[in-house]
């Protein structure tokens, strides 16, 4: 479009009244509608939960009196909760970090290029992407002592019938889902470290092999601090997603045996749904909330620091 | 002789690498396999000690009883669901964006706590959300649904697309302004078709999440919209589980993720990372 073109364009369109008024309130007009719903679905909802954690309404009850923080003080006398802590801590100081080394030692093997590097990166990304449901429910044909392929080949290894409850038995319940967590969510990591090792510097690893470097001073002093960013938020992303598991115990153990491995969401869920406390579980929620907040804004802080 | 010698080391070092390459992906694509394998077994050959590797031949009476008993309508439904609630979320989310990024609407402050909303639990809000939803009579219906996942996605899509706008030269929409477009049309005719394929990938996120979410659906459906991973778990029972029916569903509710992620690969990195990591 030539100048003038583009003047006598600007001519026409000149916008009406009604045209500039949205034009000058634009950046506001187009703003309102997401934060009108984050507000709605996402805010009020809390501040509904706590006002109701300050009451006393159960099944039976609906008593909408204020009682002050005496839920908050049942929450310290409830072993149950705490135990569902502990299984939430256990799963996620185990599962994370063997995500990030299988990952990472995936991300190793698909570093350098060779032919069909993509279809191999396209195939393991798909644990990653399907349902936690999907997951678990895998998992749960896979473990089975009689139909599934695990008992299988251990037998086959062992010489022996081998017949491991593996979604029972208190021993190797937790291995199972570990198992099965690792396997969804290592291919999350290799996916983000694989891409953080491609944008490492070359020129300072050619350097360091011409100097005779040994492959671990390498890793130590050039891979890790170049990737530990992406390290990081890896670990805030999966981490986060641990501390909340839910779906894939659901459909591996429903937190059994007992309540063996019943997660701090998996125990909300309970009390709300099940034993319907609405005012306890308002409560547990905010625990809930009040401890990722401290554990995220920790993890944030470490990472400025170390910026 | 190093000249010599270098081409039969390299090769060497190729095919370990190609060993264990397939090595990995055969270990992590087993548990698939077994799971697709099984959705075209007859009765017999599942429950067969010790386990059949390999189906006698593939039929489709699995998938069958799933079409013949209308089970599948869980999977519409999760496409009308996803389907829907990603396209509103893309729409608002990105607009939202747009003045995030280029009008500073808010400043910081608007941001961060967009994206804090997306660190909520979802286990801390379903409760409430639930009682509010039983009074609204909203329990059980797409609107409900959809209304979640929507809220539910807006962080995600705003925090990308506030990535990829900020990447649009400004002196683009600087130069469609000047030749009397206005600001809809710049970010209709400008910024839309340079975002494209970051809106492309945001969109196949967003519908992942809302596709795969199994709490929210759990809570908020009964009998009318049940979706899929709700749909799966029906099939668990104390000792006996429907195998065939858990095997083909997982099956047909996997493959729309496959195609669109398989489409969508090369945004993956940047997708999964909320941005953190340019893929």
């Amino acid at each position: 479009m030539t100048l003038s073109a583009s003047l006598n364009a600007a001519e026409q369109r000149r916008p009406s009244r009604f045209g500039r008024m949205l034009e000058d309130r634009l950046p506001y007009l187009i703003v309102a509608p997401a934060i009108l719903i984050l507000l709605l679905v996402g805010l009020f909802p809390l501040i509904y939960s706590l006002i109701v954690s300050f009451q006393r309404i159960t099944m039976t009850e609906n008593d909408t009196s204020f009682v002050g923080l005496l839920n908050y003080a049942e929450l310290f006398r409830d072993t149950r909760l705490w135990a569902s802590l502990g299984h939430t801590a256990i799963i996620t100081a185990i599962a994370l970090p063997l995500e990030l080394l299988v990952g990472f030692l995936m991300a190793q093997l698909f570093i350098d290029r060779m032919p069909g590097r993509q279809i191999f990166v396209a195939l393991l990304v798909l644990p990653t992407v399907i349902s936690p449901i999907v997951a678990g429910a895998t998992w749960r044909l896979m473990f089975d002592v009689r139909f599934g392929p695990i008992g299988q080949i251990l037998s086959f290894i062992a010489g022996e019938p081998v017949r491991i409850l593996w979604t029972v038995n208190p021993t190797y319940v937790y291995p199972a889902i570990i198992i099965c967590e690792v396997w969804q969510w290592s291919p999350f990591m290799f996916l983000l470290l694989l891409a953080a090792l491609s944008n490492v510097d070359q020129s300072q690893l050619e350097a360091a092999e011409i100097d005779g470097a040994s492959y671990l001073r390498v890793l130590r002093a050039i891979v890790l601090p170049a990737i530990a960013p992406v390290i990081a938020v890896a670990c805030l992303i999966r981490g986060l997603d641990l501390v909340r598991i839910f779906d894939i115990i659901w459909a591996l153990t429903e937190g059994g045996p007992g309540s063996m491995t019943e997660t701090i969401s998996l125990y909300t869920y309970v009390q709300g749904f099940s034993q319907f406390e609405t005012s306890y579980t308002a409560a547990i929620s905010f625990l809930v909330i009040a401890l990722l907040t401290l554990l995220t804004t920790l993890v944030l802080k470490r990472m400025e620091l170390a910026r | 002789m190093r000249i010599g010698k270098l081409p039969a080391r390299k090769a060497r070092i190729l095919a370990v690498r190609y060993l264990g390459a397939g090595t990995v992906t055969l270990l992590f694509l087993f548990p698939v396999y077994w799971l697709f394998m099984i959705s075209f077994k007859t009765p017999d050959e599942i429950y067969h000690v010790p386990p059949l590797w390999i189906p006698g031949q593939i039929q489709f009476s699995n998938y069958y009883v799933l079409f013949k008993d209308g089970d599948v309508l869980a999977i519409l439904n999760s496409l009308i669901v996803a389907g829907v609630s990603s396209g509103i979320a893309i729409v608002l989310g990105t607009l939202c964006a747009y003045s995030l990024a280029r009008f500073g609407t808010g400043g910081e402050n608007l941001a961060m706590w967009i994206i804090s909303q997306r660190m909520i639990p979802p286990i801390a809000v379903v409760f409430p959300i639930f009682l509010i939803y039983v009074y609204l009579g909203l329990v059980d219906g797409y609107f409900g649904l959809i209304l979640l996942y929507t809220a539910f996605n807006l962080p995600y899509v705003i925090w990308m697309m506030r990535g990829y706008i900020v990447d649009v030269p400004l002196e683009l929409e600087e130069s469609a302004l000047v030749d009397g477009l206005n600001r809809w049309e710049v970010i209709w005719k400008v910024v839309f078709p340079m975002v494209r394929p970051g809106l492309m990938a945001t969109s196949v996120f967003t519908f992942v999440f809302a596709w795969n979410d199994f709490l929210f659906a759990l809570v908020l459906t009964r009998t009318e919209v049940i979706t899929f991973p709700v749909m799966l778990t029906h099939y668990f029972g104390g000792q006996s589980n429907f195998w065939a029916k858990i095997a083909a569903m997982s099956v047909l509710g996997t493959l729309p993720i496959f195609v669109a992620v398989s489409v969508m690969q090369r945004y993956l990195v940047r997708g999964i990372s909320l941005g953190a990591v340019k893929g």
